[in-house]
Order: C-alpha cells, then sequence, then structure tokens
C-alpha cells in the first residue's frame, strides 16, 4: 500500500527533494552571510535575479561562457554590495540592516525591471539552458536531469564547503569568527579576509541557485527568485539560523515539504496550503524558538533584535 | 515646567507637521490631491506600527494584517446596500444585508484590529528576535491568504471597489492625528515606559519587575487597534481595494518609512512616513517632467527611474545615517537640553 503510494509519486517526491536541494543552497548562501555579519541579506534572491537575467541576455553565448558569466556577474555584485553597503552598516542593529537589505532588493529589481522593459516586453528567455531540462526515465518515472543536477550540485557544494570549513585554517578563522566575532578578531582572525570570502561564497552559490533556477524556470522577471528567499528565509529561522547545518536542513526541510504537498494535493484543496504551512511555522517556533534541528543547546548569541 | 514644555513639543510638533500637510492638501488641485492623502494615510500605519516595533524594539512584519483586517472590515461594512446586493452575493447574509456609516466603520476596524492582535499576540509575544519576526510574517501570510481566499467575508481575489472615499483631507488630518495622540498617550504611560526599558535590557526590565511579555502583548493590541483604524482610513481614501495592496510591499514600505524616520521615537515615524511619501510624489511628477523656474524640463526618464531613485536614496540614508533622519530622537526645541 505505501509502496503503492510512493510509486504513484515518484514524479513529486524527486521534485520535491530537487525543490529542497536548491533551498538548501540558498539557505547555505544566507546563513554563511549572517553567521559572520549577523546579517540576514533579503537582497539575496535579487543576487540570483541578476545571475538569470545574465544567462538570458547570454543565451547566444557557447553554453559554458554564458554561465561563467553569470558567475562574474553575481560574484561582482555580491562583493560590490558588501563594500557599498554591509561594511558601512556593520555592528547596527538587525532591524536597520535588514531593512537596508530591503531597498537593496528593491533598487535592484527596480533596474531590472528598466533593462528589462527596453524591448516593451516583460521577461526575458535563456534558451540555451533548456536542453538540461529534458526529461529522462528512472524507475519508469520521468526525471528531469536537471533534477539530477541539483542534487549533485547541492551534496557536492555542502561537502566542499563542509571542507573548507572544518580543514583550513580560513574556515577555522571563519567558524571563530561566526561564534563570536569580537574575540576572533583579538587572536588575530583578520575580520575583512573572512567577511570576503563567506560573501564571495554565498555570491557562488547564488550563481549556482541561479543556472538551476533559470533551467527549471526559463522566463526570468524582476521578480525572480523574490519568493523562494523569503521561503528560505521562513526556512532558515525554523531551522536555526544560529548554525550553518541547521539553517541548511531548514531550507530543505521548506522546499522538500512545500514540493510534496504541491504535488500531492489536488489544485481545488491548496487554496488554503500557504495557512497550512505557516501556522506550522508558528507551532515550531513556538515550541522550539531555537531552531527545529537545533537540539541541546542555546543560541550562541543572545537575541538582538 | 521644562519636563511640560518638552512634552508639548514632543506632541506638537509631529501634530504641526501633520496639520501642515492636510493644509496644504486643500489648496491643492484635485489630482495631486491624492499625493497628500497617501502621506496621511502613511503617517497612521506607520506611527501604528511604531507603537509596538518602536517601543518593544521587536521587529513585526504582522502589523500589515491588521491594517488589511481594518481595511476589509470596513470597505465590505460600508458599501451601500442597494449595490452591495448585486456585487458582494457570495457574502454571510448578516455581512450582506447591512451597511454602517463612515465612523462608525472606523471604530469597527480599530476593534476588530485591536482584538485580532490580542488573540495573535497571547501566543507569540513569547518569541523573541528573528523568530519573532518570522512568526509575525507569517500571520501575514495566513491573513493575505484567507481574506483571498474565503468570499463569505470578503470579495475575495476580486477588487473591492465602490467603497465610499471619506478620507479628504480632513479625514486624513483628523485620523493621523487620533493614531498620533493615542500613540504619545501610551508611550507617556506607566505601561510605554516599561515597555521601553525592556527595549533597553530586558534582562534588566525583568529584574526590576517589569513583566516583559505582558507588556508587549499591551503594546501589540493597541498597535493592532491603530493599525486597523489606518486600513479604514486607507480603504477610504482609495475607494477600491485589493488584499495585494495590504501585503508584502506595503510592509516593506511601511517599515522602510518607519526605520527611515528613526525607529526609536513617535517624531521618527512621522517623519519617516512624511519625507519618504513626500520623495515618491516628487519622483512621481518628475517621472513626467520636471518644472524647474517656470520650464519644462523634459528628461524623458524611462518609467520605472521613480522606483529605482526611491530604493537608492532609501538605502543611501540607511547607510549614512543608521539611526534614522531623526536619530531616533523626540522632536525638542532647539536649545531645550535633555536633561530635565
Amino acid at each position: 500500500m505505501i509502496v503503492g503510494f510512493l510509486n504513484l509519486n515518484f514524479q513529486t517526491l524527486t521534485d520535491a527533494v530537487g525543490l529542497g536541494a536548491i533551498y538548501a543552497l540558498m539557505a547555505v548562501g544566507i546563513g554563511l552571510v549572517f553567521g559572520v555579519l549577523r546579517l540576514v541579506n533579503f537582497a539575496y534572491g535579487q543576487l540570483v535575479m541578476a545571475g538569470a537575467y545574465t544567462l538570458a541576455y547570454t543565451s547566444g553565448w557557447p553554453l559554458a561562457a554564458s554561465i561563467l558569466a553569470c558567475f562574474g556577474v553575481v560574484v561582482g555584485l555580491s562583493l560590490a554590495m558588501e563594500t557599498a553597503v554591509f561594511r558601512p552598516l556593520r555592528g547596527q542593529s538587525p532591524a536597520v540592516m535588514l531593512v537596508t537589505t530591503f531597498a537593496i532588493s528593491f533598487l535592484l529589481q527596480a533596474i531590472a525591471l528598466i533593462l528589462d522593459l527596453r524591448n516593451d516586453q516583460l521577461g526575458e528567455v535563456a534558451a540555451s539552458l533548456t536542453t538540461l531540462a529534458q526529461p529522462i526515465s528512472i524507475f519508469g518515472a520521468q526525471v528531469r536531469e536537471i533534477t539530477l543536477v541539483e542534487l549533485g550540485v547541492a551534496i557536492g557544494a555542502l561537502l566542499l564547503l563542509a571542507l573548507l570549513l572544518l580543514r583550513t585554517t580560513i574556515g577555522l578563522h571563519t567558524r571563530a569568527a561566526a561564534s563570536d566575532f569580537r574575540t576572533a578578531r583579538l587572536l588575530g582572525v583578520r575580520a575583512n579576509r573572512v567577511i570576503a570570502l563567506s560573501v564571495v561564497l554565498s555570491g557562488v552559490i547564488a550563481a549556482a541557485v541561479a543556472v538551476m533556477l533559470t533551467v527549471q524556470f526559463p522566463l526570468v522577471t524582476p521578480d525572480f527568485a523574490l519568493h523562494d528567499t523569503i521561503i528560505v528565509l521562513v526556512g532558515v529561522v525554523v531551522g536555526g539560523i544560529d548554525r550553518l547545518w541547521t539553517a541548511t536542513l531548514g531550507g530543505f526541510a521548506i522546499g522538500f515539504v512545500s514540493g510534496l504537498l504541491n504535488g500531492l494535493l489536488p489544485t481545488d484543496k491548496t487554496v488554503y496550503l500557504p495557512s497550512a504551512v505557516f501556522a506550522l511555522v508558528i507551532l515550531v517556533l513556538l515550541l522550539r524558538p531555537q531552531g527545529l534541528f537545533a537540539w541541546g543547546r542555546r543560541a550562541a548569541v543572545p537575541d538582538r533584535v | 515646567m521644562r519636563r511640560a514644555l518638552q512634552s508639548l513639543v514632543q506632541l506638537g510638533a509631529p501634530a504641526v507637521l501633520v496639520i501642515a500637510v492636510g493644509l496644504v492638501a486643500t489648496t491643492v488641485s484635485a489630482s495631486n490631491e491624492v499625493y497628500f492623502g497617501n502621506a496621511l494615510v502613511s503617517v497612521a500605519v506607520v506611527v501604528a506600527i511604531y507603537v509596538f516595533v518602536g517601543n518593544s524594539g521587536v521587529l513585526s512584519f504582522g502589523q500589515i494584517s491588521f491594517v488589511a483586517v481594518g481595511a476589509f472590515a470596513a470597505g465590505v461594512m460600508t458599501v451601500p446596500l442597494d449595490s452591495k446586493k448585486g456585487v458582494l452575493t457570495t457574502l454571510f447574509p448578516v455581512l450582506r444585508d447591512h451597511t454602517i456609516g463612515n465612523v462608525p466603520s472606523l471604530l469597527l476596524a480599530a476593534g476588530l484590529g485591536g482584538v485580532f492582535a490580542l488573540v495573535v499576540g497571547l501566543p507569540l509575544m513569547r518569541l523573541n528576535g528573528l523568530a519573532a519576526g518570522i512568526a509575525t510574517f507569517a500571520v501575514l501570510e495566513i491573513t493575505h491568504n484567507v481574506l483571498q481566499q474565503w468570499t463569505k467575508i470578503g470579495p475575495g481575489a476580486t477588487t473591492l471597489s465602490l467603497v465610499p472615499e471619506t478620507t479628504g483631507p480632513l479625514q486624513g488630518t483628523v485620523g493621523a492625528l487620533v493614531v498620533i495622540a493615542v500613540a504619545f498617550a501610551y508611550q507617556q504611560s506607566r505601561l510605554g515606559r516599561q515597555l521601553r526599558a525592556s527595549r533597553e535590557d530586558a534582562a534588566a526590565a525583568a529584574g526590576v519587575g517589569v513583566h516583559v511579555h505582558v507588556q508587549r502583548l499591551w503594546a501589540f493590541t493597541v498597535s493592532g487597534a491603530l493599525a486597523g483604524f489606518a486600513g479604514a482610513l486607507l480603504v477610504h481614501q482609495l475607494g477600491s481595494i485589493t488584499t495585494e495592496q495590504v501585503y508584502l510591499e506595503l510592509t516593506f514600505l511601511t517599515l522602510a518609512m518607519l526605520v527611515i524616520g528613526g525607529l526609536t521615537s513617535l517624531w521618527g515615524a512621522v517623519v519617516g512616513a512624511l519625507a519618504v511619501s513626500g520623495l515618491d510624489s516628487f519622483l512621481s511628477q518628475a517621472e513626467q517632467g520636471v518644472h524647474v523656474l517656470g520650464l519644462k524640463l523634459d528628461l524623458d526618464l524611462p518609467s520605472g527611474t521613480r522606483l529605482v531613485f526611491l530604493a537608492a536614496i532609501m538605502a543611501l540614508v540607511l547607510v549614512i545615517r543608521p539611526s534614522g533622519l531623526t536619530g531616533g530622537r523626540e522632536a525638542r526645541l532647539p536649545g531645550l537640553r535633555r536633561h530635565g
């Protein structure tokens, strides 16, 4: 019975895992910057959006060049954001930092809108990537290649990141800075290097997410990835934003659950789905305010909001 | 004496500013009056948010839920009966067959907003920090979802129209003044002072006997009632409304107004709301061409430039002056020192 149920929804399951993998990556990107700067970057989705537009505008280029351009633009924008906005705001209250990233998010969306509307048509199509969206057959179920790529990239990126953070000196410095920035600086950790590393890594992840999302949704608009960012932020806090791995699990969980529910329920039953999901979010937050996956420890830093 | 003067300035300065905006609104052409109406309603919404966020220091993304509830309650209840029976056929009979006047609708919205905030706040006010922010955001999502889908209490996903447009310069000004006066009375009260003490240091405030959660709940309820009231002002200004207009964009914009003005003061809330809506109005005028010394300068800006400038200036203000235009301080006369 259960096996039959699962088989019936193998497609749904793989889609849910794929969405979970993308959201987990976005959660890592947001969590890395939060770790060292205590800044919730609401404009993270607009980094992804910028990457997606780059892919769309370079559709005519060879695929590798187009993807390379996407990484270049996103990492560059990420570093520019750090220098122009995050650096002057270091040490400000979380509310001020968050609202500033709202403004940056609006700004990037407004710029994208103007660039996009030059041809009097909203939205650009990234045509060159659509080959990856072809379905292939596994166990009799249709699985789009991109789902496998997503899983591979997500797992690979997380492993590399874990190696970097756990096995290198700069990784040690980053972890030290994330748990207590001031003490880490006193002990000789160079703040700007650690922050730059986190920002670059989070930019690289945003670019990877941009490629994968664009393959699935080739029509790029100024609010591309905006909704996803909001959901990921919710997932990150529900999972536990104080540690990177709990944040990542939170991102995966919310992506997996929303993918699964969307696929399982018939359309006429899904109108109140957001209410159900967010009621669950409130319940989890009330029961485990430190994070769903943050077992057996209190927050590393006192609440500052 | 000095203290009384200080209080007078703290309440008087925002009030005078709002009255000035209201007076100018009566002199401009009908097409420009809408900008002033927007500014006055923004003041009401932002001050309502300030009552909770500014006094408690806890970030909430949920206050626009109370604006939405107030707006739809006041809107649905004031649509004239004869048109209501034709348009809003799916409503509960009791809502469909009754209609109320302008002032009762404002009071109804305030009451509903307050009760809703109290019910929601009872469990949620135990949360701190980002968890509180995300939980209040979840309230916004649920409110939006229900308002958009449940056609027995409102128009659902379609536009609610034919609402009497009673928020002109007079109602806008008086409404904003009422919200400011309530916010001021609250923050001068024992309750407001206890909550602000907990904002500066929750542990120390608890140590001297402040029930932090109870105080937050008070502020959340007052803020919810004011937000509901502001929502009613909004719907009576626009004449028609959809659920999208009282959702994410309004949440972000009003929070930005509050932070740009200065999160921790009533003066900051009023200045921020007026500054940002003033800038927005100016830019949308400029988009159609700028008048310099009587000459019309056609800049030929692509549409959407307004948003780029608005966002860039907001970000710039926050980077240069993170504590906001007012520095988060209340208004005071020049030369009047704060220690008194």
